[in-house]
């Protein structure tokens, strides 16, 4: 049995905050940030975090394949939404996957991403496995990393069908090295001076990773073609691989311009990116950094050339709007109490008892299909909707979530409360069959329109601020085709 | 065999209170008002009446559960109160009630009474509230215009209308309202205002501004009804009978289903047929001398008059622009002000509909009175769009 990566897949929000926006806001008391003004980082919209976002790369990832195939869901993030209920599972639900699979999240280190898939590699003994990694991290307003953050996620599948990049050995090296941290309970990251970390972490650590990897990996150095090493120095990765001797031309981009840099995830984001271009017998290393070093080296199959196309990391990066209002993404990531009126105080208690009756509609966007009259419809209800026919009992489940769209009726609502006025929201109709009236998401006001093309995507709908509890859902967004 | 409602029960009373902003007054206080203005019309002993049924459609943030609070703020003398509650169409239901109530023979005198208290939540437009725990969790987060507002999308993209045409017919609708409604002592909003100020108002959801929008308001409305025989017997003269009394509630057809394209209401077209059967009403635009439609937004009145067959399909832009709805018009609609400007107490509006038509036909209307009304119409709409109760009522001249 040949384990590899069997699929892949990439998402980064379409919002681009503009660095230059945040530099000049903090240009009075930070003015050494200018050194960031460069480029644009990938934001989160209001309602997405790292489980939608990893629902998001998970999906783009299934791209043709049998979701019921999976055996095990691993989700890697410092920034889940969740501290005590299992995030994965809610990507499992939100995938409409198997109940009968194991799920686990990885996470405390920035190596979370790397450590998630060597062992995803282990975990394919037991069939598929779906790996993806995810970040939203909250920054402090006026820190770097507030600047060199992006948020993102990847995810692959693990397993022995055919696949497109063969690991051909790990290495892992567990050191307590504290370059930042953040305590239980904290919203931000305590970190040490960066030289420190370029030089003693970076900068002999991970060379150490290599070299004791590369003695067990079969090829070179100076065979990799890929060298993947998320790190925020510029040139470190340039650096590692010359003491390496790995090529300078094999060294990735880290795409820090175009999104930044996504935590625990980056690593991930970077394969996924990678696996988009790469030519049967490339050679892939990829490095991932936190209280020690994770090293994988992967080689392409010829199998990637007929993998399905998709949107992955580049179609993401191109499907980007430029966002130049630093205080909205100071309000969606908690940094900035804007007014939101009393409308806004609506009760967002959930009743655990009927997300769990309705976890399928809810989560998995599974409606019905009458199988007497052929009916689709959203939710599944006793008495088919069918005016000729409410017929009784004959619904089975119907995953809706991947039906292509498009809107019948739509408005921008400007009364509603929504961190992101106006709200859109309308009915989009399913090609098959069936409808649905939801809020909508990622629109611009050219998005609305009668019969445009809309895809439906789990996103938060709210969130219970008095009890800690994030509501999801699905929403509607313009539909994004292959890269 | 059903026969229906006709001219089977009489209008001997009716009272609606001042509507608008009551910060002066409790629930209790404005169901009163009316309820003097409506015994005292009726001209009856409140040990007359045998009962009641109110309707309320926010309850938490007013009088709460229970019909206790109708019977207490009357103090009825200890008969069947009912509450009813079906959106914004609770008003018609509870004359639907008392009609039906003195129909059956039940009973000789029954009392139905709307009100509502909107304004203490301390923001404008309607309180948000729940619509049960598990819709609330597949349901979008979107307010009252924005759901009306679909309509206009759906309507445009059917008949092929352009958005600024749309636009400016839509405001003729409000201004019309509200040179009806500078005209009634009791309107919540008394300003004449002109297609301009409607066109550059601040929009509320695409496309409607914040004039396409109804006035929230605090109020309360009565109807005291009998039987024709019982109201002659008391010396009544100008009766007004119920001629048709009919509610149509969407099954999930239109929100689930496949076949509604969005662009009109369904329910009022099933309503409506069935009222003019009721009432024996064979040609609407000719038959009928005023309408009283839930004008909760420009658009929602635009296309029910569609809806109500009074103008032809995807005809009722060219209808408003030519002024035959206005007060002046071949067929009036809204002259009271509408829920655009007489308010819409959600609980009260039904009855308020009713009281406007009750009044015309007894030609009691005073400075806006139409000349010689015969047949009235209303039409209570609850809901969104896409899943309503549509409840219309035709009131005529007893006799007729």
């Amino acid at each position: 049995m040949t384990v590899g990566i069997t699929s892949f897949g990439g998402y980064v929000p379409r919002l681009r905050l503009q660095r230059a926006v945040v530099v000049q806001a903090h240009s009075w008391f930070a003015p050494g940030l200018r050194a960031h003004s460069k480029g644009e980082r990938a934001i989160c919209n209001w309602d997405e975090d790292a489980v939608t976002m990893a629902v998001e790369a998970a999906r783009d990832c299934l791209t043709g394949l049998d979701r019921s195939s999976v055996k095990t869901v691993i989700l890697a993030s410092t920034s889940l939404p969740f501290v005590d209920r299992q995030n994965s599972v809610i990507v499992k639900e939100a995938l409409n996957l198997e109940e009968s699979l194991a799920a686990f999240d990885v996470t405390s280190s920035q190596r979370a991403g790397t450590s998630a898939l060597i062992q995803a590699f282990a975990a394919a003994a037991n069939g598929p496995v779906l790996v993806a990694g995810s970040e939203h991290r909250k920054t402090k307003p006026g820190s770097e990393a507030e600047l060199q953050n992006g948020d993102a996620a990847a995810a692959f599948v693990v397993g022995d069908k055919d696949p497109i990049a063969v690991l051909k050995g790990s290495y892992s090296l567990s050191i307590d090295f504290v370059d930042h941290y953040r305590g239980a309970g904290e919203e931000y990251d305590y970190t040490w001076e960066s030289r420190w970390i370029r030089e003693e972490g970076y900068g002999k650590l991970v060379p150490k990773a290599l070299k004791a990897g590369f003695a067990t990996f079969p090829f070179k150095p100076a065979d990799v073609t890929h060298f993947i090493m998320p790190t925020p120095f510029k040139g470190a990765a340039e650096a590692t691989a010359k003491g390496a001797g790995i090529p300078a031309e094999a060294v990735r981009d880290n795409l820090a311009l175009v999104m930044g840099e996504a935590a625990s995830a980056h690593p991930l984001v970077m394969l996924a990116d990678v696996l988009q271009v790469a030519k049967p017998g490339d050679k892939i290393v990829v490095v991932g950094f936190g209280q020690g070093v994770d090293v994988l080296a992967l080689e392409v199959t010829p199998a990637v050339t007929k993998l399905a196309p998709r949107i992955g990391i580049a179609g993401c990066l191109k499907n980007r709007v430029e966002e130049k209002q630093y205080t909205k993404f100071l309000f969606w990531t908690g940094n900035l109490p804007l007014e939101k009126g009393i409308r806004a105080e609506a009760e967002q208690q959930t009743a655990m008892s009927v997300l769990y009756r309705n976890r399928k509609s809810v989560m998995g966007l599974v409606g019905g299909r009458c199988t007497k009259t052929g009916t689709i419809q959203f939710p599944k209800t006793p008495f088919s909707v069918n005016p000729n026919d409410h017929a009784y009992n004959t619904q089975e489940d119907y995953p809706m979530a991947d039906l292509p769209a498009k809107i019948m009726t739509y408005t921008a609502d400007s009364l509603a409360f929504s961190p992101d006025p106006p709200l859109y929201f309308g009915t989009v109709l399913f090609a098959e069959g069936g409808r649905i009236t939801v809020d909508f998401t990622d629109m611009s006001p050219k998005d609305a329109e009668v019969g445009a093309a809309m895809k439906m995507v789990f996103r938060i709908r709210a969130v219970d601020e008095r009890r800690g509890f994030t509501k999801y859902f699905w929403k509607a967004a313009p539909a994004v085709g292959p890269a | 065999m059903a026969t229906g409602i006709k001219d089977r029960v009489a209008i001997l009373g009716m009272g609606c209170s001042k509507f608008g902003e009551r910060y002066d007054a409790e629930a209790s206080d404005l169901m009163v008002e009316a309820y003097r203005e409506a015994i005292t019309d009726a001209g009856i002993d409140p040990s007359q009446l045998q009962a009641a049924w109110l309707s309320v459609a926010f309850e938490a943030m007013n009088i709460g559960p229970s019909a206790i609070p109708l019977s207490m703020a009357l103090r009825l003398p200890t008969i069947p109160v009912t509450k009813v509650e079906n959106y914004c169409a609770s008003g018609t239901e509870a004359f639907r009630g008392a009609v039906y109530a003195v129909a059956s023979g039940a009973c000789d005198i029954a009392l139905a009474l709307g009100v509502e208290k909107l304004k203490d939540t301390g923001y404008g437009g309607l309180p948000v509230r729940s619509r049960g725990l598990a819709y609330d969790m597949m349901a979008n987060s979107g307010t009252a215009p924005g759901f009306f507002a679909q309509i206009a999308s759906a309507y445009r993209a059917k008949h092929g209308v352009q958005r600024d045409d749309l636009k400016r017919a839509i405001a003729h609708v409000s201004v019309k309202s509200h040179a009806n409604g500078a005209k009634n002592p009791k309107a919540h909003l008394r300003k004449v205002i002109d297609e301009a100020t409607v066109l550059n108002a601040p929009m509320i959801a695409e496309p409607l501004g914040l004039y396409d929008c109804c006035g929230v308001s605090d109020g309360a409305a009565c109807a005291i009804v009998t039987t024709p025989e019982i109201a002659k017997s008391m010396g009544k003269h100008d009766i007004v009978s119920v001629k048709a009394l009919q509610l149509a509630v969407s099954n999930g057809w239109e929100l689930q289903g496949s076949g509604w394209d969005g662009s009109y209401f369904h329910t009022t077209r099933v309503a409506a047929k069935r009222a003019y059967d009721e009432a024996g009403i064979s040609k609407p635009r000719e038959e009928l001398s005023m309408f009283d439609v839930h004008d909760c937004f420009s658009i929602t009145e635009l296309v029910t008059m569609e809806d109500l067959f009074v103008s032809p399909e995807g005809g009722a832009m060219k209808d408003v622009m030519d002024g035959f709805y206005d007060a002046d018009g071949q067929v009036p609609c809204q002259i009271d002000g509408g829920l655009k400007c007489f308010g819409h107490p959600i609980g009260a509006s039904g009855l308020r509909m009713i009281y406007e038509m009750y009044l015309q036909l007894q030609g009691r209307a005073g400075e806006r009175q139409l000349k010689n009304p015969r047949l009235g119409l209303t039409h209570n709409l609850g809901g969104m769009p896409n899943q309503n109760v549509s409840a219309v009522a035709i009131v005529g001249r007893y006799g007729d």
